[in-house]
């Protein structure tokens, strides 16, 4: 059963890309049907994958049927089926939340026929990466899942995307490099890129050529995970692509990362030499990256820095070294991926509300907007670690596991951890203050339209209305608003009218806008299927929470395999002496 | 077949140049930095299969007498690897030229709202004068009032006049505009 489902999560999504671009052209309805199928039943078959991997154990498959260390082989363990089950998960959240927004706008800048494709083979990586059964393998899940990013982070080729596509393509390739270096010299010194029988063979070495070896996987990881001092081009490159590009990066992308950091710091080298490097980078990155939030206006960035924060919370679980800091990790990892994607898919709605993702632009999305205000607050507090939700629960883990720990090191850290979440809580506290309750900024019509297409590429940025009139006319031919909102939208607009009114009699306006032009296009009520499928994913950072105890102990169970080691390796080897 | 040296020589000598290269601003630059790099690593990758011998074909060779296949699959995937992310690249230097008629790395925006910052003293700065992000809550409703777009310009162009790029004449900035 295990050895028939292995292959699919890889393999559904890379023929359905194929599917996908050969209908894509005519029948963009079927190939949008057709991408969410195939991520559906990835989901199923990541769901089935963890309940036999949890049930039986690790296991796998030699691709093609070679013998065992000769072949690629496939891993699927409860860390892997776990982390197969949420990429499938919010990836066919971000899908729904794309296929919604391309609806709505019509996909006049967004070649759709080529989204679609490029999506599903990004899944094939991260599928590709999770299963991975040698370096070599995970090497080429990497490069499938980067070089999909790099086409949907300059998709339109709109100047700001190309400007920060080169520096992710340019640091993403230089990690790549050091990978396939280090993948050349542990062949070199070991003979093999089994990862199972690296697993034995890496401890013969002498500890100076494990140290190097380690050290440039690590490194190499750490590019791409986004630990501290290797963290710099990510709060650059990914706010200007659309925003179910950003969301499904910053869920996904960092997270494959710290999956291949967990994996070759457990299972090759379970020595721990470099722990403390890492416990001190873990500190730095917490601290850092929750630093550069708080000096940003802007929702992207600040969540793009929240995200380089909080890496630093699972670098510093995998620093420990031990069951509880591992399940505190792993169990973050999950709750980190949902929660991140769900943010940035709220600030792609705040972006079409408020016609801007700056701060200091919004105002009054509270009384534009209720069901958005709801949507972004509770995984906001998720994320800062409020208590009922996964995000305490998470941290809790990993600080109880901090302590636990005994030395004084892990102690300085779980200080760290605290005031990089209270910080969090301020960033996020200060979006959801200004942007959702202050009257509404009336900002300069050149300052706002200007500033939202630089800070977001121009197909994001609300086209600078000329006339109300041929404003409207096409907004109510999209959004067909239906008997019963209509009269909820009425009261929302009289009720931001009034709000308007107020804040332009208290401030010098010097637009010169008319007064029925209060910025046409926030007022549209947000498409369905992008609300719907948000919430949706609201709905699954808080079934984490509700879920919590069960998937704490697959964490706990999965931390357990990892430390023990050899169920992977038996799972590969079937038991029989590691050559 | 003894060990020779000439393959450590070539290899250092290519992730030097590679190294050197993709320290320029100017994308092509960059771009053949990659290229170089990506040749050294797929040497490494040779060297790493141990000394040479004949090919790896079945009822060609004797097992004793044949090279290690394994490296060379694996310099094959790079290769085709390295090889579309190349194309990939290039076309993005080109856009990037259509775009803004110069393929150097733009200096980020973050760098941007901190020249503008530097030249004042926090406790004189007017909250107008300030690019509308970066004024605090609640001063969002005003014009700015001297836009200094060329200074800033001016001024990161001569910080980052040290650094070398491209022969084409162009500031290491936005530079014109189609």
């Amino acid at each position: 059963m295990i050895s028939v489902l292995t292959p699919l999560p890889v393999l559904l999504p890379l023929l359905g890309a194929a599917a996908a671009l050969l209908v894509g052209g005519r029948h963009p309805h079927v190939q949008r049907v057709l991408s969410i199928l195939v991520l559906s039943a990835v989901l199923a078959v990541s769901v089935a994958l963890l309940l036999l991997a949890d049930a039986d154990g690790a296991d796998a498959i030699s691709v093609g049927g070679w013998p065992v260390p000769l072949g690629i082989v496939l891993v699927v363990d409860r860390l892997s089926a776990l982390m197969l089950v949420v990429a499938a998960t919010v990836a066919l959240g971000v899908l729904v939340f794309a296929v919604g927004q391309g609806a709505a706008d019509g996909d006049e800048e967004t070649p759709i026929s080529i989204f679609h494709p490029t999506f599903l083979v990004l899944i094939a990586g991260v599928a590709n990466a999770f299963l991975a059964g040698d370096l070599f393998n995970l090497y080429v899940g990497f490069e499938i899942l980067l070089t999909a990013s790099y086409v949907l982070l300059t998709l339109g080729g709109s100047a700001p995307r190309i400007r920060a596509g080169i520096t992710y393509i340019i640091v993403s390739l230089l990690s790549s490099l050091l990978f396939l270096a280090a993948i050349a010299l542990v062949y070199a010194a070991t003979g093999t890129v089994n990862m199972a029988q690296l697993a034995v063979r890496l401890q013969e070495l002498p500890d100076g050529t494990q140290l190097l070896l380690q050290s440039m996987l690590l490194i190499a990881f750490s590019i791409k995970a986004a630990v501290f001092p290797l963290s710099a081009w990510l709060p650059d490159s990914y706010p200007t692509a659309p925003a179910p590009v950003t969301a499904v990066f910053a869920g996904l992308l960092t997270k494959v990362g710290v999956y291949a950091i967990i994996r070759t710091q457990t299972l090759l080298f379970p020595g721990g030499a470099l722990d403390q490097v890492l416990m001190w980078a873990a500190l730095a990155t917490m601290l850092i990256g929750i630093l550069g939030a708080v000096a940003q206006t802007d929702i992207r960035r600040i969540l793009s820095f929240t995200l380089v924060s909080h890496i630093g919370y699972m670098v510093f679980g995998i620093s420990l070294a031990s069951q509880a800091g591992l399940a505190g990790a792993i169990f973050y990892v999950v709750h980190h991926i949902a929660i991140q994607t769900t943010l940035f898919l709220v600030a792609g709605l705040v972006e079409r509300q408020g016609g801007s993702t700056n701060v200091d632009r919004l105002g009054g999305l509270a009384t534009a907007s209720p069901v958005l205000a709801i949507l972004f607050f509770i995984p906001a507090m998720n994320l800062a670690g409020i208590p009922p939700f996964s995000g305490f629960i998470g941290k809790l883990g990993l600080l109880e596991a901090g302590i636990a720990d005994g030395a004084w090191q892990p102690v300085v850290l779980v200080g760290g951890g605290v005031v990089a979440s209270l910080l969090t809580l301020l960033a996020v506290s200060r979006v959801w203050s200004r942007a959702f309750w202050r009257p509404p900024a009336q900002s300069p019509a050149d300052d706002t339209f200007d500033a939202a297409a630089s800070d977001a590429g121009p197909e994001l940025a609300p086209a600078p209305p000329p006339d109300p009139a041929q404003q409207a006319e096409p907004a109510a031919e999209k959004e067909p608003a239906g008997p019963a909102t209509g009269g909820r939208a009425e009261a929302r607009r009289a009720a931001w009218e009034r709000h308007t009114a107020v804040a332009t009699a208290t401030s010098p306006s010097t637009d010169g806008l008319g007064e029925d032009d209060p910025r046409g296009p926030s007022l549209r009520p947000l498409p369905r299927v992008m609300v719907a499928s948000t919430a949706t994913m609201v709905a699954v950072t808080v079934a984490l929470t509700v879920l919590a105890g069960p998937l704490y102990a697959i964490a706990d169970r999965a931390a357990g395999d990892l430390l023990d080691r050899t169920p992977y390796i038996t799972a590969v080897f079937g038991g029989e002496e590691v050559p | 077949m003894t060990p020779t040296v000439a393959l450590p020589v070539i290899i250092g000598g290519l992730y030097a140049a590679g190294v050197y290269l993709l320290l320029d601003r100017s994308l092509t630059r960059v771009l053949l930095g990659f290229l170089l790099l990506g040749n050294a690593t797929n040497l490494l990758l040779l060297s790493a299969g141990g000394p040479s011998g004949l090919a790896p074909i079945l009822g060609y060779a004797e097992p004793e007498e044949m090279s290690d296949p394994l490296p060379q699959a694996l310099i094959l995937t790079a290769i085709v690897i390295t090889f579309g992310i190349a194309a990939f690249l290039l076309a993005l230097i080109y856009r990037s030229w259509r775009l803004v008629r110069q393929e150097v790395i733009e200096v980020d925006e973050e760098d941007r709202r901190i020249a503008r910052r530097s030249a004042t003293d926090a406790d004189e700065i007017d909250p107008d004068h300030l690019a509308p992000e970066d004024r605090p809550a609640m001063h969002a409703d005003t014009l700015a009032a001297d836009e200094d777009d060329e200074d800033v310009e001016r001024r990161l162009a001569r910080h980052y006049s040290g650094i070398p790029s491209d022969d084409v004449d162009l500031p290491p900035t936005r530079g014109r505009r189609p």
